[in-house]
């Protein structure tokens, strides 16, 4: 649970739901009519036969809006299970960026030495440019890509946060 | 109420399967109005007898209609539209029912599925459109899955907290083949509504009562959506316990009005006892209403010193803009009468002495007497809307049938949640959350057609009644003798009221001009026209409204500077009542005006 300043925190939620059309336009048209934040959010199937799916959202806001959210959650009719990953015990939560970062002698060499030390794979390389895979907790990735601004950061691609309780209990 | 189909049985054609569906739903009445993408449903109800269709004439009025239906009889109401203009017509009718919580099933054609996405003519993307306007929708591609949608959607539209849902049809599903099974019975994969109060909550609830030395019940619409056992629980629950209670808007009739025991209404126009009490008391058990902003006023404010035990069916209720001591997620029927038995279990004696005290505080706000008016008897003086309401009132109590009132929005529908008391629930429908101006005609006729004998009176105004006044025509054609009974006041004087107390006296846009002659208006549309200019007139055509046997349009002519009092402006507190010109004399009450910037920016 991140405390954050003016009484709000940072949430990240997990919901389960049909995995049917619309259900991500239901979840996503629910924030933005009674105006919740959305930092990040994720979505797949994650059952063999691609019934239902995950939604990962991290979110901000007071405690009451929090509960809100998640009692506004629970109420969509295809929703199975929301769990709220940052109060109901310790979690994991990462993601993962595609970075391109252009440039020659020693910003590329800097870049390099980097990626390393945060073990960023890199998955395509040119003369001047490479392109690194980096896994991690969202705040380890913003430090790579302030670390990569001045060396040539080209572009990014995120995942967004996918989370997970720590232990053996599930969200079912 | 979903699942594998077992006993399948094909029919000719998906129009058939859903007619059968609808059938097997026990739904007898359809309100709706045909188009092109509903042909094949309007073909198949032209061959069978089962359920009847009331051709509206407008899609809007066919969801009030359908919404008139289910509040007054407890079952959901049927709605059927074309897609395109058909559907966009009846959402303003959907989120009605959405903010009042009202079962209904709203059927849209849809152009055919290989047509969907193309700008096809009458396409409109429905499901996108009304997904924040119902409770659920379904857009059917797949004919094996019709049968099923529809099972569920009634399934969804009225367990849990009840409202609309919406299944939009493309063409091709309705003209081909489709499997039928009936319902099965199951529960829903992933839509489980709770309404089985926790024990421990519950002790914990009456543990704080039996303490309470200044109690208060604040009922609403909640306890009319559980049905009439709810009604008859709340009225054991008070007399047990001895509490005074008070109710919403939309929970009027859920408690006796003629009871000793209760206060009128709460909020923004409620009664000044009813909102000291709120104010003061120690402990508040919320029994189905949300804490709207026109019950609570300045939120900071509301009832600063009291234990909160709030029940509710949908837990989003709860702690959403009031944070509560007690949350009890239940059905308000069961949780009642959870709370009964719990009550007589608990070995805790009451403090009856402090009860007795707190009664006697009540009387002296009651005898404030805070709904007084002052109606000139003298031959040709100009009727008081709340007389006018009164004398309406009195007339009906002296006949046999069952009476209904439905509500246009403005100042007529304060006066008549003020001055029309209603002894049993499901007899008062009107549109407290979206607040829709011209509910209140097609409403009736949704009443009138599930309650053929019983006597509907739409009490409106003049400026409401003209936004669907087309529905006149839908009374003719089907004999519904809806009463009107225009409180007109030549303004939109809800409008005008907010111009005089906020606005500086800037009545801008407000005025009714150019009315209609509403006598020849009821004539034109077969029916009848009544009008009462001065008071001698009144009961005179009350009488006669409520004699004939057709819809009847009766115009009183009220007075037009009329104010709505009490009245709790937005942004004050529940102690900072604006009271009636009569109370000039009381300290604090009239003239207080204290309008805040903050205020003047809610609605
Ligand atoms: C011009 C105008 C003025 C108004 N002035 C006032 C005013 O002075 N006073 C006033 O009270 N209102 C007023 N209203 C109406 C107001 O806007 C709200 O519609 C109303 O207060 C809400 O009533 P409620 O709290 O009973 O909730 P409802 O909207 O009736 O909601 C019902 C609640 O009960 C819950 N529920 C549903 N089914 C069950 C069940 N089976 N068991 C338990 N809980 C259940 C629901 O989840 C919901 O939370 C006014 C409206 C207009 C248009
Ligand atoms: C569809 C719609 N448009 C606008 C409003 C805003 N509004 C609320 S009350 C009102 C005036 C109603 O006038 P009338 O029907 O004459 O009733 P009165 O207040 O005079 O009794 C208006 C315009 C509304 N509630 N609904
Ligand atoms: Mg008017």
């Amino acid at each position: 649970m991140v405390e954050q300043n003016n009484g709000n925190r940072s949430a990240t939620i997990s919901v389960l739901v049909e995995n049917e059309s619309g259900v991500l336009a239901r979840v996503i048209g629910l924030f933005s009519g009674r105006g919740y934040n959305i930092d990040s959010l994720t979505v797949a199937p994650v059952e063999r036969d691609r019934s239902k799916s995950r939604i990962t959202i991290v979110t901000s806001g007071t405690e009451m809006v929090i509960e809100q959210i998640k009692a506004q959650l629970g109420r969509l009719v295809p929703v199975y299970r929301v769990q709220d990953l940052s109060k109901d015990g310790p979690h994991l939560a990462r993601e993962l960026a595609l970075i391109k970062v252009v440039g020659i002698g020693d910003a590329r060499q800097e870049a390099l030495r980097l990626a390393d030390a945060f073990r960023a794979r890199v998955i395509d390389a040119s003369t001047e440019s490479f392109i690194f895979e980096l896994t991690g907790a969202t705040d380890k990735l913003d430090a790579f890509l302030d670390l990569m601004r001045p060396l040539g950061l080209a572009e990014v691609s995120r995942t967004g946060v996918a989370a997970i309780a720590r232990g053996k209990s599930t969200i079912e | 109420m979903d699942g594998s189909i077992k006993t399948t049985e094909i029919m000719k054609s998906g129009a058939e399967a859903l007619l059968r569906a609808l059938k097997d739903q026990g739904v007898d009445v359809i309100f709706g109005y045909p188009g092109g993408a509903v042909l094949p449903i309007y073909d198949a109800i032209f061959q069978q007898n089962a359920i009847r269709h009331i051709l509206v004439r407008h899609e809007q009025a066919a969801v009030h209609a359908a919404e008139g239906y289910a509040r007054s009889t407890g079952k959901v109401g049927v709605v059927l539209v074309t897609s395109g203009p058909g559907a966009t017509n009846a959402v303003t009718g959907l989120v009605d029912a959405l903010m009042d919580s009202i079962p209904i099933v709203c059927l849209t054609g849809q152009v055919p599925t290989h047509l969907i996405g193309n700008d096809a003519f009458q396409e409109a993307d429905t499901t996108g459109i009304t997904r924040q306007a119902t409770k659920h929708n379904y857009l059917v591609k797949r004919s094996e899955d019709l049968s099923r949608v529809v099972h569920e959607a009634f399934h969804v539209a009225k367990t849990g907290r009840p409202g609309p849902v919406l299944i939009d049809l493309p063409k091709d599903i309705l003209i081909n083949p489709a499997p039928y099974a009936e319902p099965n019975g199951l529960p829903h994969r992933s839509y489980r509504p709770r309404t089985a109060p926790d024990a421990r909550k519950v002790a914990e609830a009456v543990a704080l009562m039996k303490r309470a030395e200044r109690p208060i019940v604040y009922s609403g619409g909640g306890v009319i959506n559980a049905g009439p056992e709810a009604a008859k629980l709340l009225m054991e629950f008070v007399r047990l316990t001895g509490f005074p209670c008070t109710s919403t808007l939309m929970g009027l009739g859920a408690y006796p009005a003629s009871d000793p025991q209760f206060l009128g209404m709460l909020g923004m126009h409620g009664t000044y006892e009813a909102n000291m009490v709120m104010h003061g008391c120690d402990v508040m058990l919320n029994m189905g209403a949300r804490f709207d902003d026109r019950v609570t006023g300045r939120l900071n404010a509301f009832s600063p010193g009291s234990k909160k035990i709030h029940v509710d069916i949908d837990p989003s209720s709860i702690n959403k803009s009031v944070v509560v001591d007690v949350a009890i997620v239940g059905d308000a029927t069961e949780t009642l009468r959870a709370l009964i038995a719990a009550w007589k279990a608990d070995t805790q004696t009451q403090d009856r002495e402090a009860l007795a005290k707190w009664w006697q505080q009540i009387d002296v706000w009651r005898s404030k007497n805070s709904l007084r008016f002052t109606q000139n008897r003298d031959p040709g003086s100009i009727i008081k809307p709340q007389y006018a309401i009164e004398r309406l009132y009195k007339a009906t109590r002296g006949i046999a049938k069952d009476t209904y009132v439905t509500t246009e929005v403005g100042q007529h529908q304060m006066w008549a949640a003020q001055h029309f008391k209603f002894d049993k629930p499901n007899r008062w429908m009107t549109s407290g959350g979206l607040g829709t101006m011209g509910y209140g005609l097609p409403a009736a006729m949704g009443v009138q057609v599930a309650n053929p004998d019983a006597l509907v009176i739409d009490i409106a105004g003049e400026a409401s009644i003209l936004m669907n006044i087309q529905e006149m025509g839908t009374l003719a054609q089907y004999r519904l003798p809806v009463k009107i009974f225009i409180l007109n006041n030549q303004y939109m004087g809800m409008v005008r009221q907010w111009q005089e107390l906020l606005h500086g006296n800037r009545y801008s846009e407000s005025y009714s001009a150019a009315l209609p002659d509403f006598v020849k208006l009821a004539e034109s549309f077969h029916a009848v026209g009544l009008r009462a200019e001065k008071v001698e007139d009144l009961d005179k055509v009350i009488a006669e409204m409520l004699a004939v046997d057709r819809p009847v349009i009766a115009d009183i002519c009220v007075d037009q500077k009329e104010n709505v009092f009490p009245m709790i402006p937005s942004g004050a507190a529940h102690n900072e009542m604006l009271l009636g010109p009569e109370h000039k004399a009381n300290a604090g009450g009239y003239g207080g005006g204290s309008v805040t910037d903050e205020g003047l920016v809610l609605v």
